[in-house]
């Protein structure tokens, strides 16, 4: 049975049983492979995407849950990395083996859309559901911060 | 390697555009004419196996190191792109093909090899004299063109100029003509550049690779897409050495989209039309398989484990080997006025890279030959397990090195573990295939920062300075099992284990460190800060404790025993200044450490509160002082000492592995407790640059962190923590 949905604005179609996490379609179907498998346990943030608009943990979503809904991923999020947290991002040199950071930048995205002047504190608390590895925190507070900035 | 793989291999790796293929001289520096044909065809003229550039001026410069997060696909370009007085911005970059004896990297006997953070040490000073030798070639050819002597040029980035006439000429205009010699110029110490005149090294490029980490682009193994590709899982052994006896085939083969399922010499593997059927099938197989009692960790307790490890360090007559002498510690421990001893503990760790071990492979359906992509942190051992898994000659292997999500030493085991399952499973079914790992899997077969028990001695004469130093070790083996090549080759030195035991940096005259020897089976691996996180632990809090003895500020003692080391000496000052380290805080404890760790020098101050109620540790602020000599990208260098530092918090307080009869514990996040954004606290970076030989930064934080945060609790609550990581249930049992 197929289940059609948006991605990225686009219609999306896939054949994967209804119990199939989201994650594997976006990667292995659609080969947007930007969305990352890190736990497959909603811990890590790495597979982060927007569902209307907000995130939400691809692997911990069902295909059966997004039928006509409309999905976007780092792919998806502009067309150039204009994105202000994109830029943000480069500008404060935050990635190093940057496996996580589609989930961290989908995530503070989600952030400051529903929140353009974030405090510090808001920042931190909403950040920390997403595991950085690589320890880039202090700098992924700092592109937060300037994202918020100069959007 | 066809041009079009070859470029596909290029993006999915480096993430960077080739030039259009100009010249293909395939003139070689040095008689490496096999390499420069590769160059060649890739960019235009080959100015050496390294270098070459094309008419348009796009300069093509082989990346030799695997770029897992450190930087080392931008520094080592950009040191020849120093020499040679490249235009950055014209400069791409490409992945160097697997051949040793061109790309090797000297600090591991040629092989290729990206660890140890020692990538821009050990290919320095060769990357620079490369680059200066390809400036020569450009400098020759247009002195040959213009008509005037040699020494009347000199160069601007990407151009060659005569100032007496004007004249100048472009590297691309050079490329169109330039004959390259056969045999390298030669190119004197004198004639490389003062660092005065750098214009590269110590200025900060943006990292290659760093714009497609931002939108999705960057291409890490999990990503690859093969047409015809099938997905792999396999349920390995608990036990490293048991195999597989029997199981359930009816239940695995009744999962939709499942293809077949493989009974390997380890394991059994499921391959699957899709991830989803392949997880499915894996987990519908688990429960079913039977495994022989080979191997050697059944029945192992690593809390028991860790008791009987401290127990050998205490007993004088377990069997020890010499891993460091200096001086005559046995002979002057005895004759020490007074003498101290100290005892510390810690237990495995995990490496929790983010992206879970996996490799995909393409083997022929004869078997004969193989295409595999991987995250590796050695070329060289990927052709070569590949190879050896497939009973065939390295050469028969294609290698893709794809950008790597974490390595922290876990994806450097010599037999390439998370490689082989794919290459076994395509072997078995013709076809390419996808082998990824469930974090569950990495968590439950991951080879581990090792256990490890260490009884430290100080003996002091009359005047109560410090004269010798014995450490005990107790640890299990990792060399051995991690890489037994190297281990064989290092003459049976178990150096990942000991790095870090002695008192390096610190006026100790007389110094000991024995190992006794360990092997409880279980799976061992390089940790980011190796043998230094468990050793400093125990030498750094060590020489604190030797403090308090003697009645002594812990940073005014240190500072005395560095002041023959000068280098040491400024970090751990500057970082004491830093943290303003006589400011007494309210319920706020400070705790410091240094660490010679590979010639770099590091200190650093931690500011902690404890909850009494929950024995929480909170980190407040690090300072950390880092002196790695030449500093190649400064803000990397801050960089790589920040993640160190909160690798090092993990380590220091909630990163526990814990063995229950041969089997890992732990599975996931939720009980592997890794730093988030709010355990983080500030963390203030400062870089001494000096004109030293520059040394590593990737890890050489991490291990300051567990003793200095134990320094901090000591002076905070007035207890000694000796059994890292400081979880709550310690911290609470020690200050209660």
């Amino acid at each position: 049975m197929a289940t059609n949905f948006l991605v990225n604005g686009k219609a999306a179609t896939t054949e994967a049983p209804p119990e199939t996490p989201l994650l594997w379609v976006i990667r292995e179907d659609l080969k947007l492979t930007g969305t990352k498998f890190g736990c497959g346990a909603g811990l890590c943030g790495a597979c982060m995407v927007h569902i209307d608009g907000k995130r939400a943990f691809s692997c911990q979503t069902q295909v059966s849950e997004i039928v006509g809904r409309s999905v976007t991923t780092i792919e998806g999020l502009s067309p150039d990395s204009s994105h202000p947290v994109q830029k943000a991002w480069l500008a404060e040199r935050v990635p190093q083996c940057g496996y996580c950071q589609s989930g961290q930048i989908m995530s503070a995205a989600d952030l400051l859309k529903h929140n353009p002047k974030p405090t510090r504190e808001q920042i931190v608390e909403h950040m920390s559901t997403n595991i950085c590895r690589c320890g880039t925190y202090q700098r992924i507070v700092r592109a937060v911060e300037r994202a918020a900035r100069e959007a | 390697m066809n041009a079009i793989n070859r470029f596909e291999a290029a993006v999915s790796r480096r993430q960077v555009m080739i030039g259009a293929a100009g010249l293909s001289f395939a003139i070689a520096l040095g008689g490496h004419a096999d390499a420069a044909v590769i160059a060649g065809e890739r960019s235009g003229q080959a100015l050496s196996p390294w270098v070459s550039i094309a008419p348009d001026g796009t300069i093509t410069i082989m990346s030799a190191a695997t770029e897992m997060g450190q930087g080392s696909m931008t520094s080592l370009p950009l040191i020849i792109a120093e020499e040679l007085d490249a235009d950055w911005n014209k400069v791409k970059i490409m992945p160097a093909p697997v051949i040793e004896t061109i790309y090797g990297n000297p600090g591991f006997g040629g092989m290729m090899y990206t660890a140890g953070s020692n990538a821009v040490t050990s290919y320095y000073k060769n990357l620079r004299l490369f680059g200066a030798q390809a400036r020569r070639v450009l400098l020759d050819n247009a002195a040959k063109k213009i008509g005037v002597p040699v020494e009347e040029l000199s160069t601007e980035p990407s151009i060659v100029v005569h100032a007496r006439s004007g004249r100048k000429l472009t590297y691309g205009e050079i490329a169109a003509f330039a004959e390259v010699p056969v045999q390298a110029p030669e190119v004197k110490p004198d004639d490389l550049k003062k660092p005065a005149d750098f214009r590269l090294i110590g200025k900060d490029v943006m990292r290659a690779e760093l714009p497609h980490k931002v939108n999705g682009s960057a291409q890490y193994a999990i990503d690859v897409q093969v047409p015809g590709m099938l997905y792999g899982a396999v349920v390995r052994a608990p036990i490293e050495g048991a195999a597989p006896e029997k199981f359930d085939e009816d239940k695995v083969m009744a999962v939709k989209g499942i293809v077949k399922a493989v009974k390997l010499p380890y394991g059994v593997g499921v391959i699957a039309e899709t991830p989803w059927a392949a997880f499915a099938a894996r987990q519908a197989v688990e429960g079913s398989v039977s495994w022989t009692k080979d191997g050697k960790a059944w029945g192992f307790d690593s809390e028991k484990g860790l008791v009987s490890f401290a127990a050998t360090a205490r007993d004088p007559s377990a069997k020890a080997t010499d891993w460091f002498k200096l001086g005559d510690a046995r002979a002057e421990m005895p004759k020490a006025a007074s003498t101290f001893e100290a005892e510390y503990l810690c237990d495995y760790a995990y490496h929790a890279q983010m992206e879970p071990l996996n490799g995909v492979a393409s083997v022929s359906p004869a078997g004969d030959s193989a295409e595999v992509w991987c995250g590796t942190q050695s070329q060289t051992m990927a052709l070569e397990a590949t190879a050896q898994a497939l009973g065939i000659e390295r050469s028969k292997v294609k290698l893709h090195d794809m950008l790597i999500g974490g390595g922290f030493g876990r994806r450097g085991p010599r037999d390439m573990d998370f490689l082989v399952d794919a290459v076994l499973l395509s072997k078995s079914i013709g076809k390419p295939v996808k082998s990824m790992w469930t974090r569950e899997d990495d968590v439950k077969n991951g080879r581990f920062r090792p256990l490890s028990a260490h009884l430290l001695k100080a003996g002091f004469d009359a005047s109560g300075k410090l004269v010798a130093w014995q450490h005990r070790l107790v640890g299990d083996r990792v060399t051995p099992f991690a890489d037994p090549v190297r281990y064989e080759k290092a003459g049976k030195k178990d150096f990942i284990l000991m790095l870090g035991a002695d008192a390096k940096g610190y006026d100790v005259a007389h110094q000991l460190v024995e190992q006794v020897y360990e092997d409880t089976g279980v799976r061992t691996a390089p940790l980011r800060g190796i043998g230094f996180t468990a050793n400093k632990f125990a030498t750094e809090t060590f020489v604190d404790e030797i403090a308090y003895q003697r009645g002594i500020d812990p940073v005014k003692y240190r500072l005395e025993l560095l002041s023959k080391t000068p280098r040491a000496h400024k970090v751990m000052e500057r970082a004491a200044q830093l943290a303003d380290w006589d400011r007494k805080r309210d319920g706020h404890g400070l705790g410091a450490a240094y660490i010679d760790y590979s010639g770099t020098q590091v200190a650093a101050v931690v500011e902690i509160s404890i909850d009494q109620s929950s024995g929480t540790i909170k980190v407040h602020n690090v300072w950390c002082t880092i002196d790695c000599g030449t500093a190649v990208q400064p803000d990397n260098v801050v960089a790589q000492t920040e993640s160190s530092i909160v690798y090092g918090i993990g380590l220091a307080l909630t990163e526990r592995i814990s063995i229950k009869d041969g089997m890992v514990e732990q599975s996931n996040f939720y009980d592997y407790i890794v730093p988030r954004n709010r355990d983080v606290p500030p963390m203030h970076v400062e870089v001494i640059q000096t004109d030293n030989h520059p040394t590593g930064v990737g890890q050489m934080a991490t291990p300051l962190i567990t003793p200095a945060v134990s320094n901090a609790i000591m002076a905070l609550a007035g207890k000694r923590l000796r059994h890292a990581p400081f979880t709550e249930e310690r911290v609470k049992k020690a200050i209660g």
